[in-house]
């Protein structure tokens, strides 16, 4: 598997079939990326677990902060890393001893060790990547940005269910 | 959803960054001619002005008809965003505001179309960044402008007036040992003729004025994001390396990644300077880019035709067209523009500057006016007019001496062009 450039099925895939993020280095500062992410993600209908054993047991935007992944009550399927590339590889152990099914590492942050065992282990694996900027990249949100999306369709957006100005993320069926 | 092949460019030039319009299935890209749009509510408000969500709040900042037209051209040129912007003009201004500190320098090349000498020696200079004049056909004039308070080095890859060629690689390489962006102009070439992502550019400006929109009817400016440039690397880039004051303290390069330039140049120097492009201004540069392929093609024939045509004729001094062969920067052109050496150059002639003045009245069918790259056929005699505002030397050294006179070929019949010129030449 190429993890220098991903078809765009894989990332909506990823995306669309998941529905719990657990977010490893998750900041209750709203100017770190992690907020921005979180935010974004909680909006588009993820349920989010902020794992950060410096706040564990307080909440980032209303989501009761945990210790370790291990710590979760419920099944997470990715385990969103913003840790730095080191950091990757235990987190990665952890996530599949968690049953994870996808390891998505953050812009900047690569580990082809931790790439091996997880896929090894049957996990997804996604890095240098954000799923905010996916997500709004894949849905069309992005493009209002005058963001380059690389996608090229004739079929039209799909809207959110309620508001203005929200697009959702299909599954291809690719 | 794309299946991953690679649009080929004239698909690109039609479909990128357009889809059918969700609340209607309207085909062509709506003119979304509004100022405003309407939040949700106040949350929704917040996070759209804090950067959390996107969307539109304001056409000074966004607005959907001109997101359709940044795709595009961030699409053509291969690069990761963009911004549309009023003019030219306004593109290079928010480029250089959005890089520069009052006490910085840059290189230009001297090479340039006339109104960025004067942006770069008068404007800028008002702003305290100080421009350092290079020479585009010898790369190592750019080293030896290089001080430690140099923040960027600025060519165009097509020169205005002249059609000369730049080795942008061999200048990119001089960028990327002192650490600095390289900005490139690629308005004469545009896209199809040449990438300059494809040699080093990191970022791209362009007048979509000109061959981008193609019919001579709107303004426009763009800036491309190549999303090359390591800002937190480089660490000279405050504006997008460190907390920004009015974002709440998010570092646009951490949280906007690649295209964090492109972001940039908008929440910051368009949301307080201002120069938005109108959204029907957008639409009617969008529809002349879905034949961009096809025009740069007519374009480039026609003005080879012509070209080789002028070296004929007895009142022709000299031709300045870089797809002649014997031309000085064929060779450059062969490597960086091979599909042809676009369509504005210049000839001289030997009657000088009298002539010169006579000939763009005698015209027809070429229209005397300040403008490149429409579908009609243009002429100018730039030494009274685009660069009067030069003294005799800078004239000279920009390519714009008393006997020259500037042709933008068009789409006309290339039989019609040249007996226009035939019958104007005759009067001299």
């Amino acid at each position: 598997m190429n993890h220098d450039s991903y078809r765009d099925a894989y990332i909506a895939d990823i995306l669309s079939s998941c529905r719990t993020i657990a977010m490893v280095g998750a900041s209750p500062n709203a100017s770190r990326p992690s907020y921005f992410a979180m935010k974004y993600l909680l909006t588009k209908g993820f349920r989010i677990f902020p794992v950060n054993p410096g706040q564990a047991g307080k909440d980032i935007l209303g989501q009761t902060v945990h210790a370790t992944l291990a710590d979760i009550p419920g099944p997470v399927d990715i385990v969103d890393i913003f840790r730095n590339s080191e950091a990757a590889l235990q987190i990665t152990r952890d996530a599949i001893a968690i049953g994870a099914r996808v390891v998505w590492m953050q812009l900047g942050v690569r580990n082809d060790e931790a790439v091996k065992l997880a896929e090894d282990a049957g996990l997804k694996v996604v890095m240098n990547r954000c799923p905010k900027i996916e997500y709004g990249r894949l849905s069309g949100e992005l493009s209002w940005a005058g963001v380059n999306s690389r996608m090229i369709s004739s079929k039209r957006p799909v809207l959110g269910a309620k508001g203005v100005q929200h697009r959702v993320l299909k599954a291809t069926g690719e | 959803m794309s299946t991953d092949r690679k649009p080929g460019f004239n698909t690109l030039a039609i479909h990128a960054g357009a889809q059918p319009d969700p609340a209607t299935g309207a085909r062509v890209t709506p003119i979304y001619q509004t100022t405003a749009f309407v939040f949700d509510d106040v949350d929704h408000a917040a996070a759209l002005f804090n950067l959390e969500t996107f969307g539109n709040i304001y056409t000074r900042i966004t607005n959907p008809t001109q997101a359709v037209l940044e795709e595009r051209t961030a699409a053509l040129e291969g690069g990761t965003a963009a911004l549309a912007v009023a003019s030219g003009h306004a593109a290079q201004a928010l480029v250089f505001h959005t890089l520069l500190e009052p006490g910085d320098e840059f290189i230009a090349a001297r090479q340039l179309y006339g109104g960025s000498i004067n942006q770069f020696t008068y404007s800028f200079k008002k702003c305290g960044w100080t421009v350092r004049f290079a020479d585009t056909t010898d790369a190592e004039s750019f080293r030896a402008a290089l001080t430690p308070k140099v923040k960027a080095i600025f060519v165009e890859s097509i020169a205005n007036p002249g059609g000369i060629i730049t080795d942008i690689a061999a200048i990119s390489a001089i960028a990327k040992e002192a650490g600095v962006p390289l900005i490139v102009d690629n308005t004469l070439a545009t896209p199809y003729l040449m990438r300059p992502i494809e040699y080093g550019a990191d970022i791209i400006v362009h007048s979509l004025t000109k061959f981008l929109g193609g019919h001579g009817n709107s303004l426009g400016g763009a800036i491309v994001d190549c999303g090359t440039f390591d800002w937190i690397k480089s660490g000279r880039y405050p504006t997008l390396s460190t907390p920004c004051a009015s974002y709440h303290g998010i570092t646009l390069a951490e949280t906007f990644g690649n295209f964090a330039f492109a972001i940039a140049c908008r929440v910051l120097a368009l949301r307080d300077l201002g120069p938005a492009i109108s959204p029907f201004n957008a639409f009617l540069i969008l529809t002349g880019i879905e034949t961009l392929p096809l025009r740069m093609q007519r374009h480039c024939d026609n003005a080879l035709k012509v070209a080789e045509w002028l070296v004929r004729q007895d009142k022709v001094a000299w031709v300045n067209y870089a797809g002649l062969p014997d031309n000085q920067y064929h060779a450059l052109a062969k490597r960086y523009c091979p599909k042809g050496s676009g369509a504005v150059f210049t000839f001289g002639l030997k009657g000088g500057y009298e002539a010169g003045i006579k000939l763009v009245s005698y015209v027809k069918l070429f229209s005397h006016l300040a403008n490149i790259g429409d579908t009609r056929s243009l002429i100018i005699h730039p030494a009274s007019t685009t660069h009067r505002q030069l003294g005799d030397e800078a004239r000279v050294r920009a390519g714009a001496g008393p006997d020259v006179v500037r042709l933008s070929i068009g789409l006309e019949d290339v039989t019609d062009l040249i007996a226009d010129l035939d019958q104007a030449l005759a009067t001299i």
